[in-house]
């Protein structure tokens, strides 16, 4: 950085030292006052090039002495960075820190707090074939209506992949199955037992099994479904060594439940899990740590033995591991990595620790349509319905499985998508605004300084989902690039999905993006365009091409 | 109110079926007055605040102060010219009409015209009514000499918009930008009416050769004068005075085109330039306004930053290099454009309309480039370009049309290779891994 900022004054420098020629050269008749004023700007230079010079000297001796310069306590002047480039925390001290500019945090009211309590109430689970992409819309069942299941026990299989088992994460009677669209399975229900069994696995050790060991019994037991694969965000080929798994410990999302909260008494299955991973893979296994804090994030993630580690501070999408993995070690070409949640992990370490598939998650439930907004612990595919039971505000309602951002839309006899852990209610924005584009009454999330919501950078909004406008064509160009912490051009990469461009597609990265890193995009878009739907046609297109 | 309103616009709501243009007209001004209610779908759930209307009308907004300048310095330049209320704020009313006596047709043209095509293009093709005429409305009036006939205006809004915009699929697609596309096809289509010396100053007639006297009052001017009487202010009166001594009419470009700067300072002071008091296009010739304009526009990050920021050094860098070949002593027989190249590059800045195209035109997101790096070179070669046409072009100092449009259509060109050299990256980022990896 502070190269550059040498580079740009000793330019600026002699471009000054060319007016003042130039001014020379037309003698008296120009205004004095104006090469004054040049000339007075060229000694400023001058002697700021001195001192940044002299700055750099003393910089080398120290490095030379061993002196850590870093915190700028040598410098005569601050050097770039230490103006404008935000404070990093003192617990980063042993780890590398990618510091992101880009992003914008949407701050909505309704954050969940408190001690985590039990889910009461909640009798009904589902799984849902669509939550794990990659799939044939019609699986295999292994079990029929009325059957009883364990935890743990098969519930279908794809035909592509026969297998990989996706199982029950609960134990009781399948009472419904409910079919979508051209008769795909949308949801297989199970009514829990109020005590709950599990399939007992017999489990390889971690450190001694061989790899093919461990991916079959992963295969076996459900935990293949917890992982995801980038590109694509689909469930993973087992045929395919991933190149290096990566783990975001936090989320940074609207409204995201606190990894801490998550992970507390969990914290030997978490290790377990990343244990397992490295066992996968030839790379790394890559902790993204939450650097944005003034303390630091649980010891659980910091000390964690078998990873690398990597600090990211910013505004939202930093906790996305899509954005992690581009500024730790990008993907493309043919190259696959996985991605894991902390749940997921947790999940995966307790299956090698005990033989159990133990799908608790804590989930949380956020919202400023919520009386009090709570974390509380249930099972994978719990029923929304019966998790918000009595603590709505009003009916006007949408309840959306995940955050604001990339969730899904969920009616109250729907369940929780699989990858979910949060549940977000806000109000619908179904009313009519006068002159709303051009003098809006009610605050409302905004990147835009043309709103006085600048002047009030703390402040949280209720949030609702009316569009505040109509769709409209690409216009303007600037809006993207302000949220979006990764080196691709959004707005092209959409328009060459849109024109079908696969070549464009992939050399302008897109195998590199899933919904949820462009969600921020969708967010401010000014024209109001699907980016997260254009942006899955678009990988479904390069998923078929191969 | 909000209520009754609502349901005013339930009842007086075309049918869709039988009149489609009616129910499109109908349609824009229904969501002009409400934000519709419809909600998110797909996706997020939740939008931000900001939509194209209010993006174009921050433009809009930010052009405001320029129209009240523009209508006062109409007036204010015709009553100079004829020697008449010389103060700034003298006899202010009658500048203030005789301005908008001549602003309102053409602002009132514009919009009719212009957005009559949108309406009749939009009920055609069956979409909503798009917001880029908002924008380019605005703009239109403030680029034009304000005796321009009213149906030349017309006749060039209808081109710029239809061939312009439509023919290219709508708001968002154009290549051109559509003000300057109007303005351009009056330059070519009609150059005596926007160019030369006798244009920019209104109401002043040519009487006889190198003679020019003002207009005759009437009509309207009659009735306001009844009420400026009755007053007891100054009024119009009859009209037909003779200009005073020296007036050329032509802009301080025209002159240091043909005498270089001492020519300029002849006619007008450093000040008046600045402060617009100076003969040109109805809202270029305030500095300062245009400047307020820009900064609401970068600070509302409406229009971008760079592409002003690298127009002036392009600028800057332009004249640096024409005052650079510029000969140092002149003979009477030299040229006037040797006089022009010798201005010094910073008084450049307070002749002719490069703020406004600098704020207003070139950060035009649709026709402009649209990445970060492309907007610097974008930028940087609209100041370039647009300074060498003002100097060297024998037959029209200024610059700023022609360059804005000639690099609007490079605009595509710098965005590929951006583009291509975020492709190349990757690649080669890839390659090095690979690379990495096969020698772990």
């Amino acid at each position: 950085m502070k190269s550059i900022l040498n580079k740009a004054v000793l330019t600026l420098g002699t471009l000054f030292m060319a007016f003042e020629l130039s001014a020379q050269n037309e003698g008296a008749s120009g205004s004095t006052i104006f090469i004054y004023t040049l000339v007075g700007i060229a000694v400023i230079l001058f002697f700021g090039m001195l001192i940044n010079v002299a700055d750099n000297l003393i910089g080398i001796e120290a490095k030379q002495n061993n002196i850590n310069v870093e915190d700028g306590g040598l410098a005569l002047i601050p050097g770039f960075k230490h103006l404008f480039g935000g404070k990093v925390a003192d617990y980063t001290a042993d780890s590398p820190v990618t510091i992101l500019r880009r992003g914008h945090d949407i701050l909505l009211e309704g954050e969940a707090t408190g001690a985590v309590k039990e889910a009461s109430g909640v009798t009904r689970f589902a799984v849902q074939p669509p939550s794990f992409r990659g799939l044939q819309p019609i699986p295999k069942m292994t079990v029929e209506v009325g059957a009883s299941v364990k935890a743990g026990d098969q519930i279908f299989f794809d035909k592509q992949m026969p297998d990989v088992a996706f199982v029950a994460p609960v134990s009781g009677e399948v009472i419904e199955l409910n079919r979508g669209a051209k008769r795909a399975i949308a949801e297989i229900v199970i009514l829990a037992d109020k005590k709950q069994e599990y399939r007992s696995f017999s489990q390889p050790d971690i450190k001694t099994a061989d790899r093919e060991t461990i991916v079959n019994f992963m295969k076996e037991s459900g935990a293949w479904s917890l992982l995801r694969q980038r590109p694509y965000n689909t469930i993973p080929n087992p045929e395919v060594t991933p190149r290096d798994i990566f783990v975001s410990t936090f989320d940074s999302a609207p409204l995201a439940p606190d990894s801490a909260v998550v992970v507390a008494g969990q914290e030997a299955a978490f290790q377990a899990g990343i244990d397992v991973l490295a066992r996968l893979t030839d790379g790394q296994v890559h902790l993204g740590l939450d650097g944005r804090g003034d303390t630091a994030p649980p010891a659980v993630f910091t000390q964690a033995a078998n990873a690398s580690k990597r600090y990211f501070k910013g505004k939202h999408p930093v906790g996305n591991v899509g954005v992690q993995i581009h500024h730790t070690a990008p993907i493309g070409g043919s190259d696959t990595v996985w991605a894991l949640g902390v749940q997921e992990v947790i999940t995966l370490g307790k299956l090698f620790q005990e033989g159990h598939f133990d799908a608790s998650r804590v989930v949380a439930l956020t919202g400023s349509e919520l009386e009090a907004p709570h974390y509380v612990r249930t099972y994978a595919g719990a029923n929304v319905g019966e998790l918000l039971k009595g603590s709505l505000k009003e009916e006007n309602v949408r309840v959306i499985s995940g955050d604001v951002l990339s969730g899904e839309q969920k009616a109250m006899n729907n369940y929780l998508n699989f990858y979910d852990d949060q549940i977000t209610v806000i109000k619908e924005g179904d009313y009519f605004e006068m002159f709303g584009w051009l003098l809006p009454l009610s605050p409302r999330p905004t990147i835009s300084n043309t709103f006085p919501n600048f002047l009030f950078p703390k402040v949280k909004f209720e949030g609702d989902t009316n569009t505040h406008g109509e769709k409209r064509a690409f216009v303007v160009t600037n809006d993207y690039e302000q949220v979006m912490p990764m080196d691709v051009y959004p707005q092209q990469i959409m328009k060459s999905i849109l024109i079908n461009d696969i070549e464009r597609m992939e050399g302008l990265g897109i195998l590199e993006l899933v919904e949820e890193d462009v969600a921020l995009c969708e967010f401010v878009c000014v024209s109001k365009q699907p980016l997260q739907q254009i942006l899955r046609e678009g990988l479904e297109t390069m998923r078929e091409q191969g | 109110m909000k209520k009754a309103l609502l349901n005013f616009f339930e009842r007086i709501e075309p049918d869709k079926a039988k009149s489609p243009l009616l129910h499109t007209a109908y349609d824009a001004f229904f969501t002009f007055a409400f934000t519709p209610d419809t909600v998110t779908a797909k996706g997020v759930h939740i939008r931000d605040g900001m939509d194209l209307k209010r993006t174009m009308v921050t433009v809009v907004v930010a052009l405001q102060l320029l129209y009240v300048f523009g209508t006062y310095n109409i007036g204010n330049q015709h009553f100079h010219a004829l020697g008449m209320y010389t103060g700034t704020f003298e006899a202010i009313h009658l500048k203030i009409f005789y301005g908008l006596v001549k602003i309102l047709p053409i602002f009132v043209v514009t919009h009719v015209v212009g957005l009559g095509v949108e309406f009749y293009y939009a009920a055609k093709k069956g979409h909503a009514v798009e917001e880029g005429f908002l924008v380019s409305g605005a703009l239109i009036p403030l680029i034009m000499p304000p005796d321009i006939p009213l149906w030349i205006l017309s006749v060039a809004i209808i081109f710029a918009v239809v061939i312009g915009k439509e023919a290219f699929g709508g708001t968002g697609m154009n290549i051109l930008n559509i003000a300057l596309l109007a303005r351009v096809f009056v330059f070519f289509a009609y150059p005596t009416y926007i160019s030369g010396d006798e244009v920019w100053i209104a109401g002043i007639e040519k009487v006889g050769a190198g003679a020019y006297a003002g207009q005759e009052y009437g009509g309207i001017y009659g009735i306001l004068d009844s009420i400026f009487g009755s007053f007891g202010w100054a009024t119009f009166g009859e009209g037909k005075q003779a200009v005073v001594d020296g007036f050329t009419g032509a802009t301080p470009l025209g002159l240091a085109a043909k005498g270089g700067w001492a020519a300029v300072t002849e006619h007008y002071t450093v000040s008046d330039m600045w402060w617009g008091h100076i003969p040109g296009s109805i809202g270029e010739t305030s500095k300062p306004l245009i400047l307020l304009g820009a900064l609401m526009l970068v600070f509302t990050k409406v229009a971008d930053w760079r592409i002003m920021v690298s127009a002036i050094v392009g600028f800057v860098a332009c004249g640096l290099m024409i005052n650079g070949i510029a000969p140092d002593t002149f003979g009477p027989e030299t040229d006037g454009i040797f006089k022009f190249m010798a201005v010094p590059w910073y008084y450049h800045f307070y002749m002719g309309s490069f703020f406004f195209a600098m704020a207003f035109m070139a950060t035009d997101p649709v026709t402009g480039a649209s990445t970060a790096t492309g907007k610097w070179i974008y930028g940087f070669f609209i100041g370039f370009i647009g300074l060498i046409i003002r100097i060297l072009n024998p037959a029209y100092p200024e610059g700023w049309m022609l360059a804005i449009l000639f690099m609007n259509v490079f605009a595509p060109l710098i965005d590929h290779y951006v583009f291509e050299a975020n492709v190349n990256r990757r690649a080669k980022r890839q390659a090095a891994l690979a690379k990495a990896r096969g020698e772990q």
